[in-house]
């Protein structure tokens, strides 16, 4: 009888227990060591640049000759990828300065002005541009925003100030829906003891609220960031791809994600330009790194706070 | 409870064997060029086909064309064709660009890599060697500027000084005082690399002065809506939307192309490792026969018999 029951409860409990939680698990390793595989793979790709092709790391990272199709007489391949880091950092940085503000103000909009317009208006809003592809915002970028910078502003249109703006209408919702969910996160005594000492509403967002919600804000704007880095076709669409770096927001110039889009299917691999390209996908990819381990730190301050 | 926890960990361990054999298979597979994947093409494409079956019909078999997007809307259109034909074939075609192909074909990953260049000008020697060149059709050029632009012909040395930054006006080649504005395709296009072969003497272009953009399309809606642009496209995507111009005083027609007077065309090539055979040759027979040359007309491209030139460089 107890032996019955015995067997009758771990049938139940490998039924119940261990099925969802092996395939969980697996699930779970799967998805680490493709990561790993990943890493590793374009690794071994970028790094060939420099112990096959035996071009300079530093050379990589801070020249700006970018000549990888010269034959070997006149002094061979020239890998320089400054223009393009340059490039990719002037573009999101500027994409980053203009849509945070709008972010911020809007999730203190949908959190604390107006929740109830916040959840039924706005909150969709967000949503459809999350949802939009980004061939989509590059191609209304092309057919808009490039004719209208150059009958305003002279110019080509073609431009940094262009990709950065098509740039910061797309991390726009990131940063909006987190800092969004920070902003929900403070307990409502917060607001309340604040309340109770006198202040006004806007006093209290602004001294009490956003101070104790910045961590969060900052997760989202780091995302944002890392998502600026990352996009290709909608920024190669508007920026030009001019190999120069700009002087003004209305020159065209170019960076490290249009390069790759622009030039990986033409260039044959195992060449010293293919191998370059990937060393471009390895430094993104170190990059977004450097930025999630930003995320936890924040992350970690924001949890020593509560 | 300890029974459980032993059976758990079986489980586990179980998993994790089993996810590092799938992905270390995986890797291994992309490591070892493909292996795995040339085999079941070269058995699927020799089928069941007699080799020298040219009649192109009762061929059966599959195969898969990559690279090259100059060249992908023929082959689609050749492939459409030849499957209505041979309703046993099956042929894919894919773009991913010159590189890409020749990469691809080498590589045995496709049997057709299809190319705007030589494979001798992107492969090292030793893999170049190996490959059969099959050239399907030529592609003319034309310098194209936008329709403001009051020029209609430009020599070889103007247009060498424009696109390497000597000449910035149109008033200095005889047009309107505008500053010229060059488009460019980038650094690895096929179609940049036979514009600066023949038409700029291979003229190293100034570097930071142009814009890029890497579609045909693209470049056409740049030309239009830019004052003072210049670039250069296939003669199938050009339109009223841009202006040709004359190069040498000669118009870029496929006449002039097909007489030898216009200099800025290229051949589109098709290469096979090793010679085509089965439904590979069946097919690349088809695209080269005379009943397929209407449609590579209509499509805007020059069938290679009508060449009364020919290159091989």
């Amino acid at each position: 009888m107890l032996r019955g029951q015995n067997k009758k409860m771990s049938f139940n409990s490998i039924k119940n227990e261990f099925a969802g939680r092996s395939m969980v698990t697996f699930f779970g390793a799967f998805l680490i060591l493709l990561t790993l595989c990943l890493v590793f793979f374009i690794a071994s790709k970028g790094l060939a640049t420099f112990y096959h092709s035996h071009l300079s790391p530093l050379e990589f990272l801070f020249s700006t000759q970018w000549k990888p199709d010269r034959e070997i007489g006149e002094g061979g391949p020239a890998v320089g990828a400054a223009v393009f880091i340059i490039g990719s950092v002037l573009v999101s940085s500027v994409a980053l300065l203009i849509s945070t503000p709008f972010s911020v103000a809007l999730a203190i909009f949908m959190t604390e002005i107006s929740p109830g317009l916040g959840r039924k208006l706005l909150q969709p809003t967000i949503e459809v541009f999350v949802g939009i592809p980004s061939v989509v915002y590059g191609w209304i970028g092309l057919s808009v925003l490039v004719p209208f910078i150059r009958q305003s502003f002279g110019g080509l249109g073609f431009s940094w100030i262009a990709g950065s703006l098509v740039l910061s209408i797309m991390i726009l919702p990131t940063i909006a829906s987190v800092s969004a969910d920070a902003l929900r996160a403070i307990p409502g005594d917060y607001r309340e003891a604040s309340y109770a000492l006198g202040a006004t509403r806007w006093q209290t967002i602004r001294r009490v609220v956003l101070p104790a919600a910045a961590p969060g804000v900052l997760t989202g704007v780091v995302l944002g960031l890392a998502r600026a880095f990352g996009e290709a076709l909608a920024v190669q669409m508007v920026l030009g791809n001019t190999l120069r770096i700009p002087r003004s927001l209305f020159d065209s110039t170019v960076n490290m994600t249009s390069i790759i889009t622009m030039d990986m299917g033409n260039t044959v691999m195992g060449t010293a330009w293919n191998n370059a390209l990937w060393s471009m996908a390895l430094l993104l990819l170190i990059l977004s790194f450097i930025f999630i381990l930003a995320i936890h730190k924040i992350g970690k301050r924001r949890s020593s706070v509560k | 409870m300890k029974k459980l926890g032993r059976v758990r960990s079986i489980a586990v361990v179980t998993a994790l064997i089993f996810t590092m054999a799938t992905i270390l298979a995986a890797c291994g597979g992309t490591n070892g060029n493909n292996a795995p994947s040339q085999q079941t093409n070269s058995t699927a494409a020799q089928g069941t086909t007699k080799p020298d079956n040219t009649s192109t019909s009762g061929v059966s078999g599959s195969a898969m064309a990559v690279g090259s997007s100059a060249l992908q809307p023929l082959a689609e259109k050749a492939a459409q064709m030849f499957m209505e034909k041979n309703k046993d074939a099956r042929i894919q075609v894919q773009g991913g660009g010159s590189g890409t192909g020749l990469t691809q074909v080498s590589s045995g990953g496709a049997d057709i890599g299809n190319s705007d260049l030589f494979a001798e000008e992107k492969l090292p020697a030793d893999q170049a060697k190996l490959l059969v060149d099959h050239k399907v059709c030529v592609v003319g050029f034309a310098t194209v500027v936008n329709p403001k632009v009051k020029v209609d012909n430009l020599t070889k040395k103007q247009l060498i000084d424009i696109f390497t930054g000597k000449i910035t006006n149109w008033k200095d080649v005889g047009g309107d005082d505008m500053k010229i504005v060059i488009i460019n395709r980038p650094s690895s296009s096929g179609t940049r690399a036979t514009f600066k072969k023949y038409a700029l003497d291979g003229a190293e272009e100034a570097q930071g002065k142009a814009l890029t953009e890497d579609q045909s399309g693209t470049v056409r809606k740049a030309v239009a809506e830019t004052e003072g642009a210049i670039s250069y496209l296939a003669f199938s995507y050009i339109d009223s939307t841009v202006k040709p111009l004359k190069y040498e005083n000669i118009e870029p027609t496929a006449d002039n192309v097909k007489s030898g007077q216009y200099p800025l065309w290229s051949y589109e090539h098709m290469y096979t490792k090793g010679e085509a055979q089965g439904v590979v040759k069946a097919f690349l027979d088809f695209i080269m026969s005379d009943e397929f040359k209407t449609t590579i007309t209509e499509l805007g491209y020059i069938p290679n018999s009508e060449m009364k030139v020919s290159r091989d460089k």
